[in-house]
């Protein structure tokens, strides 16, 4: 897993709530069986018109937006389980994401893909929103050590599992760590009560 | 102070823990399928890392095959692509497999709970959200992420931090005509999609002590619509004679042992939740939802709400809706009976008892999937299959089917689909479909009558399984 310790980059901004896994990728796209190509199709069907033409009202299409780091509304990432949802942003370049809330299993995918989910108050997205809308420029420094998430004076801190957040910083992955305990849950095998 | 359902299976699993950080659980069962787990298999491969426990893994084909001509090669290349890789990761790993065609195939979530392998006081996981199904056995049974897959494949464990704990409680008697998936698709709506993220939810009250073992599997799966990673309902005697006698059930003097464990689940007098909610059964009506997640609903008399919140109106403007209007007459096109919410026995009995002596409205095109190929069977044995057919339907082969589309059953660009599934988000059952999720009572109904009617008139003289 890619490591992560800090990121300053522009933003794009995704005012929508209830973001769910199947907009990040529907379904039709998940078929491959390697993890390859799904930046593609990110938000396929918000990106592209019906007659398969750029929809250029969303944000991901519009110039004036750019960055690794996307601040999206409430609830974000709720629905299917799909780790094809990270892998989507990921191949996009996404980094970052920033909404005031998470879904649970998006939220987990994300962190085992070294994409950062960091939740704000909602005061602070709408700022961060309205900021990126009127300054597209405007430089947002994520600061993973220190919890933070910054931008021109403004700043806000960030929770996160003290597990994860050195997973991340480290680029180590669960698997490593779980493996590590083989012999206690061979153990565990051998003594359980249930 | 006692301990809750939740509390007392999650602490028999838990086998370290982090110094402030996640704990080391234990997984019994590991369900797999076609779509999200080729990427996992490969990520043990070019780690050089075994499975681990390949006993305690099931797989299934389902997401991704056809509905139809089941025995006939697969036409899609992708799609056909994914089943071998499934085959041949099973095989190679040594890992059960109930392929295309095999007599147990299905849904995931119908087909393993009837194979007697979903047991009270269990672990399971699967990459599949609606793995909260097999919370109505009293599991902790939740969806899990690719990298999670590899995780169990690894080590038949998950890191995992607890969550916290949550109950839903219905008490009082259900109208007739109220299902198990008006009582969930209610209960979302008034709690919303994120009132439980963060949370295990724990069903309690009369109304699912008094449900069968399919509706509280129709309740516990939609569990993740509000957010909660789980839902669970205590196991009793419903529960235990379910899972008596069936395939992989323990037998003889060992189903009684289970069985003395299992009735020391339920949660003790006095545990404590961290949030609490409770209903009255009577305030319950048959459900749809008019938006595009499934908190947007309303009882099928009611009219859509007004809202000034720009994503609500964006969500209206997808279905194109009106708010304020009622959904009674809107003309429909396409219905589904199915998913891994809707597409037990008990379902197709109830469908069929509405259908029966009428007839299916030309404008309909009807999709009635069974949840899998031993469901199919005791359709026909039932005489259902015929009732279907006498009223103009036909009864395809098992899968997810419409209710993701992976596959070719996909609702055309700017059509209205009445399903039993789980899901109305935009472009869920086809690009451009708009999903109506009810119950499978007013999906007959809509079928019957090629429009949303109003069940609830007729629900005096209804006459249900």
């Amino acid at each position: 897993m890619e490591k992560f310790t800090t990121l300053t980059s522009r933003a794009i901004p995704l005012d929508i709530e209830n973001v769910d896994t199947d907009q990040i990728i529907p379904a039709r796209f998940l078929k491959a069986t390697d993890k390859k190509g799904f930046g593609d199709n990110v938000f396929r069907d918000w990106r592209f018109n019906k007659a398969g033409e750029l929809n250029i009202d969303f944000s991901l299409n519009n110039q004036k937006y750019s960055g690794s780091i996307l601040v999206a509304g409430d609830n974000f990432g709720c629905g299917s389980s799909r780790e094809h949802a990270a892998w989507a942003l990921v191949g996009y370049g996404f980094r970052v994401i920033v909404s005031s809330f998470f879904a649970d299993i998006f939220k987990g995918n994300a962190l085992n893909n070294g994409l950062l989910p960091v939740q704000v108050s909602e005061g602070f997205l709408k700022t961060l929103l309205e900021t990126i809308k009127t300054v597209p420029e405007t430089q947002i420094e994520v600061n993973l050590e220190a919890q933070t998430i910054s931008m021109s004076n403004k700043s806000e801190s960030f929770d996160i599992d003290s597990y994860k957040k050195t997973c991340m910083i480290n680029g180590y992955d669960d698997i490593d760590y779980l493996l590590s305990k083989k012999e206690q849950i061979e153990a565990f095998e051998a003594e359980k009560t249930y | 102070m006692g301990k809750t359902l939740f509390d007392k299976v999650w602490d028999a699993h838990v086998v370290d823990s982090v110094q402030n950080g996640p704990q080391v659980l234990y997984i019994d069962k590991h369900l797999i399928h076609e779509v999200t787990s080729p990427q996992a298999f490969n990520e043990l491969e070019d780690r050089g890392i075994h499975v681990f426990r390949p006993n305690q893994i099931v797989a299934t084909a389902d997401h991704n095959t056809p509905t139809l001509n089941q025995d006939l090669p697969i036409k899609d290349e992708l799609s056909r692509k994914q089943l071998e890789q499934l085959s041949e990761n099973c095989a190679k790993n040594n890992i059960t497999l109930y392929e295309l065609g095999h007599k147990y195939n299905g849904i995931v979530h119908v087909m393993v709970p009837e194979l007697g392998i979903t047991q009270p006081g269990m672990t399971m996981v699967c990459g599949d959200s609606h793995t909260s199904t097999h919370g109505a056995f009293g599991t902790i049974a939740f969806g899990i992420g690719t990298s999670q897959v590899a995780q169990v494949f690894a080590s038949q464990c998950l890191l995992l931090s607890k969550p916290k704990s949550l109950r839903v409680t219905v008490n009082g008697k259900l109208k007739n005509g109220v299902l198990p998936k008006d009582v969930i698709l209610y209960i979302i709506s008034k709690l919303g999609t994120n009132s439980g993220t963060g949370y295990f939810c724990e069903y309690a009250g009369d109304v699912f002590e008094n449900m069968s073992m399919e509706g509280r599997m129709t309740v516990c799966n939609m569990s993740i619509e509000m957010g909660a990673r789980g839902g669970m309902i205590a196991p009793d005697e419903t529960t235990f004679n379910y899972v008596k006698g069936r395939e992989f059930a323990p037998k003889g003097d060992e189903f009684d042992k289970k069985v003395a464990y299992w009735k020391t689940l339920p949660t003790d007098e006095g545990a404590a939740f961290n949030q609490e909610y409770f209903f009255d059964a009577e305030d319950i009506e048959p459900m749809v939802t008019y938006g595009t997640n499934p908190g947007m609903g309303i009882k099928i008399s009611e009219s859509i709400p007004m809202d000034d919140n720009a994503s609500f109106k964006k969500s209206l403007e997808y279905m194109n809706f009106e708010a304020g209007e009622s959904l009674i007459n809107k003309p429909i096109n396409y219905v589904f009976i199915g998913s891994c919410t809707n597409s037990r026995i008990e379902d197709f009995r109830v469908a069929a008892g509405f259908i029966k002596g009428k007839q299916k409205a030309n404008n309909v095109t009807a999709w009635l999937v069974p949840g899998s190929k031993q469901v199919e069977a005791q359709i026909i044995k039932e005489g259902l299959k015929t009732i279907f057919e006498d009223a103009g339907f036909q009864l395809r082969q098992p899968g997810c089917s419409a209710c993701l589309a992976m596959n070719d059953d996909k609702i055309p660009q700017g059509e209205y689909c009445v399903s039993t599934s789980n899901r109305n988000f935009e472009g869920r059952q086809g690009q451009g479909s708009r999903t109506i999720l009810a119950s499978p009572l007013v999906a007959a109904a809509t079928a019957v009558a090629g429009k949303i009617v109003d069940v609830t008139k007729d629900i005096e003289t209804l006459e249900l399984a």
